[in-house]
């Protein structure tokens, strides 16, 4: 192995590539040498992140993945892949007792039914290849409580549970599923909702680290993971946090 | 301030007794915790299809600003 952390050729997909943690692996992947596979809903967006990418031959797939047809065209039309970063999701904070079968389904499908779905089809289509890697982009929620939080949560639970059996299911395909479970990361995708400035500035006061995530410092696991260096890791939820869940 | 509303903010607070003027400042109730903030951002957005973010919401001082907020969202 010359370059263990090299991804020099590999074919990766990166589902949610149209911003924050999903555009920092692709960028990172692609400095790797990666050709990059870029999903999301957004084609305006994407556009932007393939634009940031070192050169290459990287593609861009306009896809939900909360609709079948979508999810299917889009396995059809990948390539055969080495990697597979799912890290396309959804954050909502609502109480338990507000808590309705729309919000449970579309936070389910959007965090979880889709990704699985997706590896369904591509495992199908036997468009993994030997010696892939798989990652899911979980998060240090599915385990460490905040409130509002349950619903995300427990759909970062459901991958994490799913990551561990589709290791052991694909491991004699040679084919290795890992999940990372970052802390908080700035990427804005909590600009939109109720938790504000001033709450996030009192929640770093959390991290041992003393600063909230960037989507680099997730990428650059990212990349481990994809690469050979990582060939006998499977299987594992690997921390990333800051120190956040140490106390 | 209409029913829908009141009865709303009363079931965020979780006391159906609850008197509510549109003067009140809510912030001050006994009832008003992190959790009620979150419980009435949630509500707003499912009964009214209004998201109030966080910088917004914090301009608000009383009952009838919410209120007054989600009608002019919703005009």
């Amino acid at each position: 192995m010359q370059q263990p952390f090299s991804l020099s050729s590999k074919k990766v997909l990166v589902t949610g590539a149209s911003s924050g943690i999903g555009r920092s692996i692709a960028v990172q992947s692609s400095l790797q040498g990666a050709e990059i596979q870029l999903s999301a809903r957004n084609l305006l967006r994407l556009e932007e992140t393939r634009s940031l990418l070192a050169a290459g031959s990287h593609h861009i797939y306009d896809a939900d993945l909360c609709n079948d047809d979508s999810v299917l065209s889009l396995a059809d039309s990948l390539p055969e892949l080495d990697g597979i970063i799912l890290n396309a999701g959804m954050v909502k904070t609502v109480p338990v007792r507000f808590v309705t079968r729309e919000i449970l389904e579309s936070l389910f499908d959007a965090n979880f039914n889709g990704s699985v779905l997706l590896i369904q089809r591509l495992l199908r289509l036997k468009k993994i290849k030997k010696g892939g890697s798989i990652c899911f982009i979980s998060s240090v929620s599915s385990g460490y409580a905040q409130l509002g939080n349950s619903i995300y949560s427990a759909t970062k639970g459901a991958v994490n549970s799913f990551t561990r059996s589709l290791a052991l299911e694909l491991a004699p395909n040679g084919i290795r599923v890992n999940a990372i479970l970052p802390g908080f990361v700035e990427t804005g995708i909590l600009d939109h909702g109720p938790i504000g400035h001033d709450q996030l500035e009192e929640h770093k006061k959390n991290f041992p680290a003393g600063r909230f995530g960037k989507p680099e410092d997730v990428a650059y696991l990212a990349v481990y993971l994809l690469s050979p260096a990582s060939e006998w890791m499977t299987g594992s939820l690997i921390t990333l946090d800051g120190g956040y869940s140490i106390k | 301030m209409d029913e829908k509303f009141i009865g709303m903010f009363r079931e965020v607070l979780e006391n159906d007794e609850k008197t509510l003027m549109p003067g009140d400042k809510f912030r001050d109730f006994e009832e008003w915790s992190s959790l009620a903030y979150l419980a009435l951002i949630a509500m707003i957005d499912s009964e009214y299809g209004v998201v109030i973010e966080a910088k917004d919401f914090k301009q608000l001082v009383t009952v009838g600003e919410v209120y007054d907020e989600i009608i002019r969202r919703t005009a």
